[in-house]
């Protein structure tokens, strides 16, 4: 009993509480977790909800309000008619215009992201699986404005592309296309499909990476068990792998998609001198000096975004993010 | 007659490890058959090997007859049920049971009603709304089961089914699967690492450790006449005796093997045995399971409850029929 022999008292069962107001506190605390929570989320919820949801709901409030077309002033009053100058056939050809370009972008960001999604998720190990990683997200550390011209030079009738495809005598393919209508253009760099190529490269990681998450979640057996049963490489793809890993080409969409919506450097830098809605936002309250007409405008994509984020709930598309 | 299986001289090797190394196996159509072995042994990847999932480094595997090698797993009749049972969770039970129906091209309602009766005879009637999610493990494990069946293989693959199943439904299981298979007359192959499993279900038994098969035959074979030591010692834990031991008592300098069962606990210094020491007992119920040491020979020896015994510490006199002295082939 060499252990009560040392020990002057036996100890207690309950220790006292830390001295001051800090042991009171983290008792309080500890009987009280919400009220820990509480405080701990007060700060990002107030910066939230007044600065971010607060200006948001402000810039949206002006899309009611008209401009006086004489004097140029705002006229604060209820009234719709900014929506009505919306829907004039140049302001819907704008929207029409960004829709299918970011439809389009998602699609080819899907394509692409998929094969290399799904290496990683099922063959890529540790240093492989490093370098993928890097590979992904390397692009997102450098500047934005960088890689876009990067990408102007690229494309232009003076840059790499025309060169590469001049040395492998394939040019007669990319003028054919350039004199295609809607898509073609001069060069490259001053065409929609430009702008096309940019988009796509630019948003591609956010499209990888939530695709990648969904197919490292399904076991691998489940292609096995797919496969003994009978079903071939192309069979178990349609059942199996793109039914488990379409919430997360949904949740990858919604980046590439409101991404494009909303972008308007790319196209201003890259393609025609058609705009996008961002591009028209940009214009209408700088240039035009017709902020209720930008509320307008940035109303749109918020609302597309609505509905295609209620149609990919119901798809289970958040259970991947 | 023709094997449902035969691998003959078969090896995979994944790098320097050989899983699976030179391997001869017949298995007969019709039957049971399990493969026993600790983990890594090299059961799994020949379960793999016949599946298809894996192809043999060297050798040749034929499924009833025909070559095997290079042939996918999809244009195999032979289906699996996998260990943590692989059902689709995005689909729900009915179409998972139909599935193997649905990719070879089986119109709809033909399909369901096969799915049906699949799921009736697997004791799961009327769960085919559900999904996987929504079952328990016996239940999923009665899916994979009747996913499997439904397609009528020609070699049904089950690789340790029961092995996340708690010990009441394991040996309901056990029952239902070995009545399910005469039933059918599908051959089985059972990988399993649970030795009171391969002999309470198959016809033959391999029993594998690293990469080999170390013994086949009817579970009373490799139970009462074990070949080698580790046949003996992972085959109901029994008495593996040194060649000199086993010289005292029958004569030959071999291996001996001795189950537990067969020793008879005496008082000590009382007829002719084996003199040793008792350890320590262990209370298992019906038995009592009790560690003896003879002059550095760790022994065990179990004893049906309720029987008298010394204290832990004394000396008793161990004895046993000669004729329950197993001697081994290996070479001593």
């Amino acid at each position: 009993m060499t252990l009560t022999a040392t020990q002057a008292k036996p100890a207690p069962a309950l220790l006292p509480r830390a001295g001051g107001l800090r042991g009171a506190l983290s008792d309080l605390f500890w009987r009280k977790p919400k009220l820990l929570l509480l405080l701990m989320l007060l700060p990002p919820v107030l910066w939230l909800g007044i600065v971010y949801i607060g200006s948001l709901f402000a810039l949206l409030l002006q899309s009611f309000f008209s401009i006086d077309e004489f004097s140029g002033l705002i006229n604060r009053q209820f009234t719709l008619k900014t929506y009505g100058d919306l829907l004039q056939a140049a302001n819907l050809d704008i929207i029409l215009r960004t829709v299918t370009m970011a439809a389009l972008v998602t699609l080819a960001s899907a394509i692409i992201a998929f094969p290399i999604a799904y290496y990683a998720a099922r063959y890529a190990r540790g240093r492989w699986k490093a370098l993928f990683y890097l590979g992904i997200m390397l692009p997102l550390w450098s500047s934005y404005l960088v890689k876009i011209y990067a990408w102007k030079l690229i494309l232009a009738k003076e840059g790499i592309l025309t060169w590469l495809l001049a040395k492998l005598h394939l040019l007669w393919l990319l003028d054919g296309w350039l004199s295609l209508p809607i898509v073609g253009g001069n060069s490259l760099s001053v065409s929609p499909t430009g702008t096309f190529i940019v988009f796509v490269y630019v948003w591609l990681p956010f499209m990888i990476l939530p695709v990648q998450a969904a197919l490292e979640r399904v076991p691998g057996n489940l292609v096995e068990a797919s496969s003994d049963l009978g079903a071939s490489p192309g069979q178990t793809f349609r059942n199996v792998l793109f039914p488990l890993a379409l919430p997360g080409i949904v949740a990858g969409s919604i980046f590439t998609f409101s991404l494009t919506l909303g972008d308007y450097i790319i196209p201003q830098i890259i393609g025609t001198s058609r705009l996008f809605i961002g591009q028209a936002v940009y214009s209408q309250q700088g240039t035009a000096g017709n902020i209720p007409l930008a509320a307008a405008f940035t109303v749109v994509p918020i609302v597309i975004m609505g509905f295609y984020l209620w149609g990919a709930k119901r798809m289970g598309a958040f259970d991947a993010l | 007659m023709t094997s449902a299986v035969s691998f003959q001289k078969v090896s995979r090797h994944f790098g320097s490890v050989r899983a699976v190394d030179m391997v001869d196996l017949d298995i007969v159509p019709g039957e049971f058959f399990a493969m026993l072995g600790p983990s890594g042994s090299g059961k799994t990847t020949c379960l793999r090997l016949i599946a298809g999932f894996e192809q043999p480094t060297s050798g040749s595997i034929s499924i009833f007859g025909e070559r095997a090698e290079g042939v996918p797993p999809y244009r195999r009749n032979v289906n699996t049920v996998f260990q943590d049972y692989a059902l689709f969770p995005h689909l729900n039970v009915l179409d998972n049971v139909a599935y193997g129906l649905m990719v070879k091209g089986v119109g709809k309602l033909e399909r369901q009603k096969a799915a049906e009766e699949a799921l009736s005879l697997v004791r799961l009637p009327g769960y085919g709304a559900r999904r996987p999610g929504q079952l328990s493990g016996g239940q999923r494990q009665r899916v994979a089961l009747a996913r499997a069946l439904v397609n009528q293989p020609k070699v049904l693959l089950l690789d340790e089914p029961l092995g996340a199943l708690d010990l009441k439904l394991r040996e309901n299981m056990q029952e239902e699967l070995k009545s399910l298979q005469k039933a059918l007359g599908i051959t089985f192959v059972f990988v399993t690492h649970d030795q009171g499993e391969a002999l309470s279900m198959a016809d033959r038994v391999a029993v594998f450790n690293d990469g080999r098969i170390m013994q086949i035959g009817t579970p009373e074979d490799i139970y009462q006449r074990p070949k080698t030591r580790f046949v003996a010692d992972f085959v109901g834990s029994s008495n593996v005796l040194p060649p000199d031991f086993v010289q005292r008592y029958s004569g030959q300098h071999r291996w001996g093997s001795l189950r537990p069962e067969s020793i008879r606990i005496g008082r000590a210094a009382k007829g002719d045995g084996v003199a040793a020491r008792l350890v320590s007992t262990n209370y298992l119920g019906a038995t009592t399971r009790l560690a003896l040491d003879a002059d550095g020979l760790r022994l065990h020896a179990i004893v049906p409850a309720g029987a008298k015994l010394p204290r832990e510490g004394e000396a008793v006199m161990l004895t046993f029929n000669r004729e329950h002295l197993h001697l081994m082939d290996e070479p001593a």
